[in-house]
């Protein structure tokens, strides 16, 4: 363990920690925009410099391990003018539209501005101008608002491993870009939406979030997809889905998510979700099966009835009853799901192989 | 294209050896490159784009270099810029003419610098330029160029008959 | 016998008692037409077979301004240099002094030696050599730099035989410790104290890693990237052997056993050069297994960069050898600690390495006679811009910038005022008249706001304009700038377009006060050196040419009469002859007037190329 100071707090840190590590320990506010604990350090926003008795100039507390006995400040004039002016610098590059920006009150620019408390605009310039890539259907990219700070292009290669984004060209041309700068779509990229759950301004956002204003409610969920289990915070407002991003605290994803986990929930409030069991009619008011596609058209024994769960289960128990009775155990065939948690995997598999008397038990994760 | 090792350090100078061969890196090598160290090619594009050395468009068939150093840009490199790049018809988003005959590059110092100021055409190093003395080296050269080619076309006119 | 002495006696016996016609082959040589001078030597000894002469080509000698050279070497006479000299000379100086034994030529420079001979001065009665005290330059010019038995000879791996003989790796540590040696890559951090770090980690590194591959790695760092500077080149190419030399040094005193040497791609000789020395260097057992018989391996490998001048920070630079993208990672850990693919590594720089080797050879004490109490030794310089020698220069630390530009340099051509001498290239500072004075160290030139860098030292006159060159160096910051942190990646981007604008005449007296806020903030908030130094030259030019920024706002008036927004050219009345040169001269014709008659210049037409001021013969284009 290690013991310093953070503006005269005293904190016990664990080896390995940065010195913003110990100001967050010490429930110290350091401003950093480039920062994530879940990557490495990176040095680009210059935002959470700070002061550290013996150590030249303004060090990033981001990338400075924390050693015994630092006196560390985490602000003075000669810090807050640097802050300001910075803060300056990356606005003057930056479009000013945060009202009918679509990460207006959950921007962490905007925040970091605020507390920095710019109040003008002295550098007028040349400013980046790019067309929106809204190729990837899920998410847009939009770099006139990117301000660099590297964290897709982190994300993506740290936590991800796909690397479908990198930094390109260099000074004030830098860009992070797609190989030979085509769309998003055409590159290796998963929509696993990573990138956009690090980035600090509305540079990658959600096509939902177009439509939506801030979710007012979060829950903390389990993905319904796969056995991985990640977990998941669903936003939502007005008792509907407005997002959903993965769990950072939760140790099974550390906030990871696929593409079905983080993009695939529309379903849930679809119109045409199924919510409760259906039947053929034919089989709850009786009449015999259509034999045939044409025979099936515009036959309403054959269309879809809603029911009980009792009265569904019963149908298709005695349905199997039937089949086997006529056609043998071997004429039917079990397929159980991913989304299903090891016990009900495990009575289909009794009911397959006991009840039924089949062997034919698979599993859609194989296909 | 032999490589010995899958080690990433061994990337740049594979890109190099393509843009000596070929004059600039062509898609397709970078997609052999990738596939042979393991490198993605978003990264590779990256580096690309970061060193001035590389070119992703093929270049010119003569190359005109104006040294930007210091000593030169004391001498007058920025008159004997806008001289050249105006006599080809160019300008800072156009480095090469369209039909692919010259290049302008504005290169880093080159250590000539007692000479400054200092254009190289194709490999032919010229010191003490001034824009009137590019002016003529440049049109010298377009008429040259103009000249073989014209040539070429009645050799190839010839051989058709 | 040692197996030094041995290599020693081969190079000597090899080298001895040899007539030879040397021509400067560097680039600068080359750039002057040295090949042609070089065809005439072979044409010359061709037509007279009773000439026997070896032909040598060496690398720069320093006295660019009279490229290119041609100099005479017969045993037990002092070595004879001629400038300037053309094919047709060329064959006169062989044929005269080999068949007439006549030493006199219209281009006749001087000896190349402490005495003058057959009335050809010394080399230390010419201004531009007397001053300089040949140190880093010591084989430049002298030894054919593709010939490792010329290094050897001249005491060329003697300091590596006395390291690896007589000393353990830690006395070489303390030795370059004692001799005072700093970088000499720009800041001057002590290389000695740089070493004594990295060997404590290299020890560290191998008691937690005792199966790595590598324990540490020694960088030179020849990504010589300042626009006008030339030292390292000319020491790569005239040299490749001290610099092999000096990084063998640093591995045995720090315990590494691997090197790279990352060398500009723009300098195809120098890389040509090193990659020659480096196999002549492990054909003699200097490089390799078991260096000189002893139990010391050591191997070195050449990286081309690919044209950034960022990769000259040394967390870049190590980027680039790894393959990435050259952007700055924060220190710490710095290099020593963790470097190249996380092993402890240093980096030094051309001129540093060059200077071991004397060191170890001649001992610290000796080596450090020159120079001031706080800066040690010689520095090279690469002297150019508006002064009437230029050349590659080596002076004693301490000498004052007047002697160097009004001795050695000549002064001002064309009778013209001395206005500023801009050093450390884009990280650095302009020094007015007023400085002129000013010796050369690393405190005298950090206090006036400007740093020692590599050595590019460029004189500037009256026609020189300061806001101009202050936004030239700023165009090749921000150009350069990786992107990777804020105040450098949009800091350099707003002061290029404020100093634009002033330079355009926009200005406003408000962007004096704004250039003061930001200049400050990006050299105390960037991540990497290049970004800390990029305001240097906008903070000097505004400390000592502030009457200049003023004149461009608040006057519209380039006082320099460079800024093209601000000035006309008129036809002087009176001096104008009517020759018509200039009118056909004008590329947009913007000249009109009848033969013999006055001539007059359309303004709205005018680019202001200033090609009629170049031809006209009467000096009667005005530029106000």
């Amino acid at each position: 363990m290690i013991n310093l100071k953070i503006d005269n707090k005293k904190i016990e840190v664990p080896d390995g920690s940065t010195v913003l590590d110990a100001a967050r320990a010490a429930n110290v506010y350091i401003p950093t925009l480039c920062d994530d604990p879940l990557l490495e350090p990176f040095g680009a926003c210059r935002m959470c410099i700070v002061e550290i008795e013996g150590h030249r100039g303004l060090p990033t507390s981001c990338s400075t391990p924390a050693t015994e006995g630092m006196e560390v400040k985490t602000y003075s004039s000669t810090i807050e003018v640097n802050r300001r002016t910075t803060m300056n610098l990356m606005l003057s590059d930056h479009p000013l539209d945060c009202q009918h920006c679509v990460a207006n009150m959950k921007c962490d620019l905007q925040y970091v501005a605020g507390y920095v408390g710019v109040r003008e605009q002295p550098y007028e310039g040349e400013t980046r101008s790019y067309e929106k890539d809204r190729s990837n259907p899920f998410y847009v990219r939009d770099l006139d608002k990117c301000i660099l700070c590297g964290k897709c292009v982190r994300a993506c290669d740290e936590l991800q491993g796909r690397q479908a984004i990198s930094f390109g060209y260099r000074g004030f041309e830098t860009k992070i870009t797609t190989p030979f700068d085509l769309p998003m779509w055409d590159s290796t990229c998963e929509s696993c939406g990573r990138c956009v759950d690090v980035c600090p301004t509305a540079a990658l956002y959600d096509k939902s979030a177009e439509k939506n204003g801030l979710a007012m409610e979060e829950t903390r969920t389990t993905c319904p997809y796969c056995g991985v289990g990640c977990g998941l915070i669903i936003e939502t407002r007005n008792d509907k889905i407005v997002g959903v991003r993965g769990d950072r605290e939760n140790s099974v994803n550390e906030g990871h998510t696929c593409v079905k986990g983080r993009y695939g929930w529309e379903y849930v409030q679809h119109e045409d979700r199924v919510k409760k069991p259906r039947v053929r009619r034919y089989l709850l008011e009786g009449g015999s099966k259509p034999k045939s596609a044409r025979e099936s058209e515009d036959n309403p024994l054959w269309d879809w009835v809603e029911t009980s769960w009792e009265e569904a289960l019963n149908i298709t128990a005695e349905s199997l009853h039937q089949i086997k009775k006529e056609h043998g155990s071997d004429s039917i065939g079990f397929m159980t799901s991913a989304k299903c948690l090891n016990e009900e995997n495990y009575l289909m598999n009794k009911l397959a192989r006991q009840v039924v008397g089949t062997n034919s038990i698979d599993h859609c994760a194989r296909l | 294209m032999t490589v010995s090792t899958q080690d990433r350090s061994a990337l740049i100078p594979l890109l190099q050896q393509v843009q000596v061969e070929m004059g600039y890196v062509p898609r397709e090598a970078i997609d052999e490159i990738g596939a042979v160290l393991r490198v993605s090619t978003s990264d590779i594009f990256g580096v690309l784009t970061f060193y001035a050395q590389f070119r992703l468009t093929p270049v010119g068939r003569h190359q005109v270099k104006i040294c930007q150093g210091t000593a030169c840009h004391v001498q007058g490199a920025p008159l004997i810029t806008d001289a050249v790049e105006e006599e080809l018809g160019l300008d800072d988003d156009h480095d090469t003419t369209e039909d692919g005959e010259f290049t302008l590059e504005k290169v880093a110092c080159f250590g000539a610098c007692s000479l400054a100021p200092v254009m190289i055409i194709d490999e032919d190093t010229k010191g003490n330029i001034t824009p009137d003395k590019a002016r003529r080296m440049v049109r010298k050269l377009i008429k040259a160029q103009a000249k073989k080619n014209a040539a070429a076309k009645t050799n190839a006119e010839a051989k058709n008959e | 016998m040692s197996n030094y002495t041995a290599i020693r006696e081969w190079a000597d016996e090899k080298t001895a008692d040899k007539t030879r016609i040397i021509v400067g082959l560097g680039t600068c040589g080359i750039a002057a037409g040295g090949n042609k001078i070089l065809e005439a030597v072979e044409k010359t000894l061709a037509n007279n077979d009773d000439i026997k002469a070896e032909v040598v080509s060496v690398g720069c000698i320093g006295i660019c301004y009279k490229e290119p050279l041609l100099d005479i070497e017969i045993p037990g006479q002092p070595r004879l240099s001629y400038g300037s000299v053309t094919a047709k000379d060329t064959r006169e100086i062989i044929q005269n002094i080999f068949l007439d034994s006549k030493y006199e030529h219209k281009k006749t420079l001087a000896t190349i030696n402490d005495e003058a001979f057959a009335e050809i001065p010394s080399w230390k009665e010419i201004p531009f050599f007397a001053p300089q005290e040949r140190r880093v330059l010591r084989n430049c010019g002298f030894i054919d730099p593709e010939k490792i038995e010329d290094y050897i000879a001249n005491d060329g791996y003697l300091g590596l035989s006395r390291a690896l003989l007589d000393m353990t790796p830690a006395a070489v540590v303390e030795e370059t410790l004692k001799a005072g040696l700093r970088g000499r890559g720009g800041a001057g951090f002590p290389a000695g104290r740089k070493w004594s770090i990295a060997a404590d980690n290299i020890n560290a590194y191998k008691e937690e890693n005792p199966d790595s591959d590598s324990f540490g790695y020694i960088i030179c760092n020849a990504d010589e990237g300042d626009p006008g500077a030339f030292m390292n080149r000319s020491v790569l190419e005239g040299d490749p052997h001290s610099v092999i030399e000096g990084m063998t040094i640093a591995g045995y005193a720090i315990g590494a056993s691997y090197g790279y040497i990352y060398c500009r791609a723009e300098y195809p000789l120098a890389i040509e050069r090193l990659k020659l020395a480096l196999d002549q260097a492990r054909e003699k057992n200097l490089l390799g297994k078991n260096i000189l018989g002893t139990e010391f391996s050591f191997d070195l490998k050449l990286k081309e960069g690919a044209g950034a001048f960022v990769c000259g920070e040394e967390t870049a630079l190590i980027a680039s050898v790894e393959g990435l993208r050259g952007m700055p990672m924060p220190r710490p850990p710095y290099p020593a600690q963790a470097g190249l693919w996380e092993v402890p590594t240093i980096i030094n720089n051309v001129e540093t390495l060059n200077n071991i080797p004397v060191i170890l050879a001649k001992g610290a004490d000796s080596w450090a006679e020159k120079g001031t109490e706080k800066s040690k030794g010689t520095k090279t310089f690469a002297l150019t811009g508006k002064v009437e020698n230029t050349g590659l220069i080596e002076v004693e630390l301490g000498m004052s910038l007047r002697e160097v530009i009004y001795d050695i340099g000549g002064g001002i051509p064309d009778g013209k005022e001395f206005k500023a001498a801009q050093t450390g290239g884009p990280s650095g500072g302009c020094l007015p008249a007023s400085m002129l004075d000013l010796t050369i160290d690393y405190e005298a030139l950090a206090k006036a706001g400007s740093i020692m860098g590599s050595g590019g030292l460029v004189i500037m006159d009256e026609s020189t304009c300061m806001v101009d060159v202050a936004r030239y160096f700023l165009t090749f910051t921000q150009a350069e700038s990786c992107g990777k942190c804020v105040p450098c990646r949009l800091g350099t981007k707003r002061m290029l377009e404020i100093l634009t604008r002033i330079t355009e005449g926009k200005g406003k007296i408000e962007d004096i006060a704004l250039l003061e806020e930001l200049a400050p903030s990006i050299r105390d908030s960037s991540l990497c050196g290049l970004g800390q130094s990029a305001p240097n030259p906008v903070l000097t030019t505004l400390r000592y040419f502030r009457d200049e920024y003023e004149a461009h706002i608040l006057e519209g008036r380039c006082p320099a009469g460079q800024c093209k927004a601000l000035i006309t050219y008129t036809i002087d009345e009176v001096d104008c002859t009517g020759c018509t040169v200039c009118a056909r001269a004008c590329p947009v014709d913007a000249i009109s007037g009848a033969k013999k008659e006055l001539h007059i210049i359309d303004t709205d037409i005018c680019t202001r190329c200033d090609t009629c001021r170049q031809v006209c013969n009467f000096d009667a284009v005005l530029v106000a």
